[in-house]
């Protein structure tokens, strides 16, 4: 089993409870593994929430890590996937004066160039949403912040696998 | 928040409601989970509760410990000795985090334990209320589940699914909180049991052709061997273990937690693996071409040094749970599901074997530890009593009947290796955790859920005191344990440590000792003292003797080791004998 490090996506179908995302992180806080990032939300399925964990361990590691987290009472069930394998996006807004938009030709084509988009506009600031890869992201942030960037933040990570992950079937199975 | 969902009703039950308060509903429940004792401290949050269990004080025993910790180490006892589900209950803030250490023992070693909690109101949640702690917080990484109750509605559904849990599959302890409103809290109540819940699968399918690989490594095996664990005892598998290892004529070894399943006289029981293990078991190990885990999960006490253990067999581990599967040790072959099915299936396609040449083996190196070790310890002939002789002294007097509850130590060990057992569930001790102090009380624990059995404490002079307020609570409700204090003024396993590793420099290790009869006396229970080996066998004759509870202080030599000794990070086939 692979030793070297790899950066995993981690999908985890569970029940909507309180204290469960405190009993999942706390299973890579006891491990002493950082969690790059972390994004719930609602699941394709009804009443089922979708955890989506970005870390960059070993394999060997990962699979250990996938049983502590199947092991909880709520967890439906846990995946891990390899980049080439998931469909991703992490997504950003950038808050900026907005006398740069008309004083810095350069930033409307930067804003062009990157398939940014303008969410509003007022007397004193826009906002600037980018979804995309994390190197898209971080390009567009180099590149705006030679004018000034009044604020920054940005999503964890959200993914979909190539693959089917089968838990319709496995609530079915349940329910029969 | 919608978790109720989850629970899969039994729709042909016949729904009888009636009006209640929140902590009636909580001793309903636990009447309807078949509890008849409880162990506990009452205190402001829970108080609704308490006025309830006195109402029904005849239909369930509480049992007032010394100590919230006192209580889930005798609620342990409870379940180890009886297979069924202990229950502890404590109010909020230090009652609760009291409650803590006894859950992380019962989590990992795998004890179906409920904890009840009470809690501030709901409206002072996270207001730092007086007595409010996060409970829920604090347990999480040290339960198998848990949830916190701000509404009287939540309760049957909540218990309902609290006692599933705990004793389900690979069992382990729940906490349920519940607000001080939510128990004054009038509603409809009914109760059903639970009988699944959607994202828990407690018992894995078990893949019917990893069965048949098992059988066909085992039955081309010229030296297996096997090693056990508690998994055995939870999944009530001692005889169907018992019929494979006889059939096959396999050399079975078992863990500290596994000890007692089957019985030591048994002439394929090959004696204990580990640190502080027998010495063939644990060299053979390295010298086996197949290697079969039954209901084990290769703690680093167990194993040694990881890159050197076992790496010459092919290992086949049955397992309940898939998380222990590949953790510590790489299997071969692993085969998922419960122990008993499992072991009943393998026994079908098992070849009967002989094995005497492997067998030999193991009786040449037992013969060798005999000589160096075990002769010793149970038969001393210099001055100074050893803890292996007071052992054997009362193996002459129970003859491997009684139940022994041993504390965390020296003494743990010489118990685990020389203590005799004739059924299982009699070896009562925390494993995983070392919990110092759980002895005293897991065995008034042990003693309530059968009380025709004699309990004997085997404890240090360290950890008897960490709970040594337990007495009191032996003293009110008479409760006929055996203590046993093994005392060498020492924390006798750090010393030894300390002797060995750190060039004999015993920092904070020396024990300046009460007079522990007089203590004993003082609580009003019987006590005596050994320091002579010509008082021992009359002293462990009275104790046994003895109606009631009885305190038995053996003074035995300071500075005696225990061996053989897996270093840490050694190899098991590295085990010094000296």
């Amino acid at each position: 089993m692979s030793t070297e490090v790899h950066t995993y996506t981690v999908s985890i179908y569970t029940e909507n409870n309180i204290g469960l995302l405190n009993r999942i992180s706390a299973i890579f806080q006891r491990r002493h593994i950082n969690v790059e990032s972390i994004n719930s939300s609602i699941s394709e399925i009804d009443g089922v929430s979708r955890f989506t964990i970005v870390v960059s361990i070993s394999e060997d590691q990962m699979k250990k890590i996938i049983g502590q987290i199947e092991k909880q009472v709520e967890v439906i069930k846990a995946f891990y996937h390899a980049e080439e394998d998931t469909i991703y996006q992490e997504s950003c807004l950038f808050k900026i004066k907005s006398e740069l938009l008309f004083e810095e030709r350069q930033i409307q084509n930067i804003i062009k160039d990157s398939n940014a988009r303008i969410v509003t506009v007022n007397r004193e600031f826009f906002v600037l949403e980018k979804s995309g890869r994390r190197h898209e992201i971080e390009l567009l942030y180099r590149e705006l912040s030679v004018f000034g960037i009044m604020q920054f933040t940005r999503s964890g990570r959200i993914a979909v696998t190539k693959d089917e992950m089968k838990i319709s079937e496995m609530l079915q199975a349940f329910n029969n | 928040m919608k978790e109720f969902e989850t629970i899969k009703k039994n729709n042909t039950s016949t729904k009888i409601t009636e009006t209640i308060t929140g902590c009636e509903a909580v001793v309903k429940c636990l009447l309807a989970e078949g509890v008849d004792v409880l162990y506990g401290y009452p205190g402001g949050a829970i108080m609704p509760v308490y006025d309830e269990l006195y109402k029904y004080q005849d239909k369930i025993h509480h049992v007032l410990t010394r100590h919230e910790q006192g209580a889930t180490h005798a609620a342990q006892g409870y379940a180890r000795i009886s297979g069924k589900t202990g229950v502890a209950i404590a109010t909020s803030g230090p009652g609760a985090t009291n409650l803590i250490t006894g859950i992380a023992d019962a989590q990992i070693d795998s004890t179906p334990l409920v904890c009840i909690t009470g809690q501030v109101g709901s409206h002072l949640l996270g207001s730092d209320a007086f007595q409010e702690t996060d409970i829920v917080g604090i347990s999480t990484p040290v339960t198998k589940w848990n949830h916190q109750i701000t509404s009287a509605s939540e309760i049957p559904e909540v218990f309902a699914k609290a006692f599933y849990i705990a004793r389900s599959g690979r069992p382990g302890p729940v906490l349920i909180d519940i607000t001080k409103d939510a128990q004054f809290e009038t509603f409809e109540f009914s109760y059903d049991k639970c009988k699944g819940v959607r994202s828990y699968n407690p018992v894995p399918n078990t893949d019917i052709s990893k069965i048949e690989e098992a059988a066909t490594l085992i039955n081309s095996a010229k030296k297996p061997m096997i090693v056990w664990g508690q998994g055995v005892i939870l999944g009530k598998a001692e005889e169907q273990l018992k019929a494979v290892i006889e059939k096959a004529n396999i050399p079975a070894a078992w863990t500290i937690l596994g000890a007692s399943a089957i019985p030591t006289s048994h002439p394929l029981n090959i004696g204990m693996v580990g640190m502080h293990g027998n010495y063939a078991p644990n060299v053979l190990t390295n010298q086996c071409d197949v290697l079969i885990a039954i209901g084990m999960r290769f703690d680093d006490r167990v194993t040694g040094n990881l890159d050197t253990y076992a790496k010459q067999a092919k290992v086949i581990h049955f397992e309940i749970d898939p998380a222990e599967i590949d953790k510590n040790v790489k299997t071969d072959v692993a085969v998922l599901g419960d122990a008993k099915a499992s072991l009943e299936a393998l026994l079908l396609l098992l070849d009967k074997k002989n094995h005497d040449s492997w067998h030999q083996q193991f009786k040449d190196l037992y013969a060798i530890e005999y000589e160096k070790i075990i002769k010793n310890d149970l038969n001393p002939t210099k001055n100074g009593l050893t803890m292996g002789e007071v052992l054997n002294e009362i193996n002459k007097h129970t003859k491997g009947d009684a139940a022994i509850v041993s504390d965390v130590g020296q003494h743990q060990m010489i118990a685990c290796r020389y203590a005799k057992f004739n059924q299982t569930k009699s070896n009562i001790t925390s494993g995983g955790l070392g919990t110092m102090g759980f002895a005293l009380p897991a065995a008034i624990g042990a003693k309530m859920a059968a009380p025709e059995r004699d309990v004997i404490v085997i404890a240090g002079d360290g950890g008897y005191q960490m709970n040594i307020q337990e007495l009191g609570t032996i003293f009110q409700t008479k409760v006929p344990v055996k203590i046993v204090i093994l005392n060498n003024d020492f924390l006798g396993m750090v010393r030894q440590w300390q002797q060995l590793f750190f060039d004999k420099r015993y920092a904070s290790t020396e024990m300046v000792n009460p007079d522990f009869v007089a203590i004993a006396k003082g609580y009003f229970i019987d006590a005596k003292k050994v320091t002579q080996r010509e008082q021992l066998n009359a002293a462990v004759k009275e104790m046994m003797d003895c109606q009631g509870p009885f305190v038995l202080e053996v003074c035995v030599e300071k500075e005696d080791n225990v061996f053989p000794m897996i270093p840490t990070g050694a190899s098991v086939s590295d085990i010094r004998l000296e």
